[in-house]
């Protein structure tokens, strides 16, 4: 499709999908920041425990975040190459985006159910239903870009992701590099700066 | 398929799809804008029945019409429905068929995508209406289990503990559904008004309606994602028994108004900004006369958008936000005063000096301004939060709000629909038939809204089904139904000149002997819309010597027309699957099994038509 488009007169010269994307990737912004400002207004008025340093495990959360930051890096290094036609690593480093991205989700798994197990579910108190209302909704993002850099790989196997199609991988990396960046801010409010006073009867 | 190739002797329209399945199937501009309008003012003639049945119960003290119970359904299902099923696709509708042909376009940037926007639109609007029928299915003992808790659904009114029934998850996955529609059609506008303007189409070159559209489009892409997860909470609150507004659980009510009217007032704007632009299209073509202050119009309407953003907490000034806060917001809410204004007064001076033509168009312009000012100035007297404290929750808001989105809004959308009709179907709708529409309309909306600023101040409450004989409102309301009859009267005197407009002569390009660009091709377009892509060279290419390149009736060579699809019904039936699914949410297995199912659908639908060959 981009040989068609870039046969298409355009105002800027950028091809269309490209500046959709950024309006869509704008609109998000809007709906993670109503997610996390409503985590923050929540912030230290459960009523009831286990709240935020009872059950964060701030190590553990350590080692995902890095794992996602390193699948940026393997987006970087698939959009690089299959711009320059390299189908070998196109298919490595979309493959190892992918499988960092899948890893991750196991972590949110484990952490979700680890939690549950501890006595925190969805709806134990305000700090329950926001903190996995928040994350959730990244996982779930993190899930559609597993999805979606699999197809690519599957596109990529199929021989029909040559540096003509560079423009669909720069768009898949614009969403995960978003996506990592709201991890970024995410685990820097909810597991990094925590102000939760402990609940009353704790104190 | 592909491209049409043809010949230098036929027609220079290649022979349109006709039949059914091209109306579902098609990704012309021209025709999803045509069943915007149609599928919207269907709408909006059912949220005016809900209207007149609402004044025909309040048109004496003590009636019972209709029970307590369907008076709170009706007044919620007539704000929702003209708020997204109305206005805001007719809005669409124009933004569909006019931005391309302003700008210079052959379509906007993705068919398919717009065609998506279409049938969600649809269908959401269908699911929202369904709850007239619905009850028996969920075994409510009536049949209309319509929501019931106000447009604004406040929390916790609408908790499982006040709303058990099924009222309050039609409206909450409705509004969901449908903002799904808004989101996709404002990406696919940005992108078409940023990236398909014709060759010197350059950002002041553009029509004024265009530009306002814009900054609708970005108040749309900013403002639902906030109301999405409003209602995300409010879904898991009552799906799951999360605590976001649970007060018990430390909860706060007050997050649901914040997260409401963040999306609510700049919502204001993209109802009325549309509406502005249209008649900045139509006072110049009337006055013969270039609009006044161009600039000064486009940039205030950007400032507009931008402060509309910064002014959303005047609607809670009742719930007690503290001397700052209140400060804050009242000067904010001051201070978009001051654009607006300057709008007003760049209308004014547009005619003043001009050669004024008094068509159906115009006397709907001029009514859109006069009746704007009133409404825009109760507006400012709701920012001073000790008159706000008076007014809230009575029918001077009412008043308040009907001036500007009835006199406002809707009298642009009907000057749009008067100037373009000749454009969009070839035949203009008569003129003595639409002066006949706009005056009794226009003594039906006075009639009905001016008594309510003094019912209003007299104490009257919004949204009571009926009230005491003897408070001193019953001449009041008599005068407002009345009113509200009438303007019943005025749309089927518009249906009539509806049906009676096949009898019109052919309206030929520019029956107006209009500036923009969309004048300059056949009415209606052929399905290519420029058999070249123009060259502009002027803000008002007809109005200027040399202003745009020739645009030849029968196109030099073959223009290749994109293809219909069916790929966006697909999707939009998963997403409308899913809501169902969403709905029966107190049966687990079915429920989960629905949306699994809805969600396949959906999956299925984006593959088939990302893989779909289709060519722009």
């Amino acid at each position: 499709m981009s040989h068609a488009a870039a046969a298409h007169y355009t105002s800027t010269g950028l091809d269309s999908r490209k500046i959709a994307f950024w309006a869509f990737i704008g609109s998000e912004c809007l709906l993670f920041g109503s997610l996390i400002a409503t985590y923050l207004v929540y912030e230290g008025k459960s009523v009831s425990g286990p709240t935020t340093h009872q059950i964060l495990n701030i190590p553990l959360t350590s080692v995902s975040t890095f794992d996602l930051l390193m699948s940026s890096l393997m987006m970087v290094l698939a959009l690089a190459a299959v711009q320059r036609g390299d189908r070998v690593w196109a298919r490595v480093w979309l493959a190892a985006t992918a499988t960092l991205g899948a890893v991750f989700l196991s972590f949110q798994a484990f952490e979700f159910t680890h939690f549950v197990r501890e006595g925190l579910g969805f709806t134990t108190n305000l700090f329950g239903s926001s903190f996995f209302t928040l994350t959730g909704f990244h996982g779930g993002h993190v899930f559609v870009g597993v999805v979606w850099l699999t197809t690519l790989l599957v596109r990529s196997l199929q021989g029909k992701l040559g540096p003509d199609k560079a423009l669909n991988v720069e768009i898949a990396g614009l969403y995960w590099h978003f996506v990592d960046v709201v991890w970024i801010v995410i685990f820097t409010v909810v597991y990094l700066i925590q102000t939760t006073p402990l609940p009353q009867g704790v104190r | 398929m592909a491209t049409t190739a043809i010949p230098q002797s036929s027609p220079a329209v290649p022979a349109a799809p006709t039949g059914v399945w091209s109306w579902i199937t098609t990704t012309d501009h021209k025709r999803i804008g045509v069943l915007y309008g149609v599928t919207a003012f269907l709408f909006f003639l059912l949220g005016g029945l809900e209207a007149l049945v609402i004044r025909i119960q309040l048109g004496g003290p003590e009636q019972h019409v209709v029970s307590a119970e369907f008076y709170n359904q009706l007044f919620t299902m007539h704000g929702t429905t003209m708020v997204f099923l109305a206005i805001m696709p007719l809005s669409a509708a124009f933004f569909n068929f006019v931005i391309p042909l302003q700008i210079g376009a052959r379509d906007v940037a993705f068919p398919r995508l717009n065609a998506f926007s279409y049938w969600v639109f649809l269908l959401g609007g269908l699911f929202m209406n369904a709850s007239f029928v619905a009850g028996p299915l969920f075994g409510a003992g009536h049949l209309s289990v319509a929501p019931n808790a106000g447009w604004f659904g406040y929390a916790n009114l609408t908790s499982t503990q006040f709303s058990p029934g099924p009222n309050i998850d039609f409206w909450v996955l409705g509004i969901q559904i449908l903002g799904v529609a808004s989101l996709a059609a404002a990406f696919n506008f940005i992108t078409t008004i940023i990236n398909l303007r014709a060759p010197g189409m350059t950002w002041m070159r553009m029509p004024v309606f265009t530009w306002m559209s814009f900054v609708t489009q970005f108040l749309i892409i900013t403002a639902f994602p906030v109301i999405t997860i409003g209602l995300v909470f409010l879904l898991f609150d009552r799906v799951f028994g999360t605590n976001f507004y649970n007060v018990r659980a430390g909860g706060d009510v007050l997050l649901w108004q914040h997260l409401f009217w963040l999306f609510g007032h700049p919502e204001v704007y993209i109802l009325i900004l549309p509406a502005m632009g249209i008649v900045s299209e139509v006072l110049p073509t009337f006055s013969r006369k270039p609009l006044f202050g161009y600039a000064v119009v486009v940039y205030s309407g950007v400032l507009i958008g931008v402060v509309g953003w910064g002014v959303w907490a005047h609607h809670m000034f009742a719930t007690g936000l503290g001397p700052v806060a209140d400060s804050v917001f009242s000067a904010s809410t001051m201070l978009i005063a001051v654009p607006t204004g300057v709008k007003i007064f760049n209308w004014i001076a547009t005619m003043w000096g001009g050669r004024l033509e008094f068509r159906t168009p115009m006397l709907f312009a001029v009514g859109f301004i006069s009746m704007f000012i009133i409404g825009g100035l109760s507006g400012v007297m709701h920012a001073s939060p000790p008159a706000d404290l008076q007014q809230t929750d009575t029918y001077f808001v009412v008043a308040h709000f009907h001036y500007v989105l009835f006199g406002g809004a809707v009298q642009g959308i009907f000057a749009g629909i008067y100037y373009w009709w000749p454009k969009i179907f070839g035949r203009a709708l008569n003129d003595r038939l639409g002066k006949l529409h706009f005056w009794l309309m226009f003594a039906g909306l006075n009639l009905t809204f001016f008594p309510m600023h003094f019912s209003g101040l007299l104490g009257m409450p919004r949204r009571i089904y009926t009230y005491a004989p003897d408070l001193g409102l019953n001449t009041l309301n008599l005068i407002s139904t009345v009113g509200a009859l009438l303007t019943g009267v005025a749309m089927l005197v518009f249906l009539y000149n509806v049906l009676a407009s096949r009898k019109q002569p052919p309206a030929g390009k520019n029956p107006w002997g209009a500036a923009t660009l969309e004048w300059a091709i056949a009415s209606p377009p052929p399905a290519y819309n420029f058999s070249v892509l123009p060259t502009v060279k002027s803000r008002l290419p007809l109005w200027t010597e040399d202003g745009v390149s020739e645009i030849p009736d029968v196109p030099p060579g073959p223009i290749h027309v994109p293809p219909g699809s069916a790929r966006p019904l697909i999707a939009a039936v998963g997403i409308l699957t899913m809501g169902i699914g969403a709905l029966m949410h107190h049966h687990f297995l079915p429920s989960l099994l629905t949306v699994l199912g809805g969600a396949a659908i959906l999956v299925y639908g984006i593959y088939s038509w990302a893989f779909e060959p289709f060519e722009v």
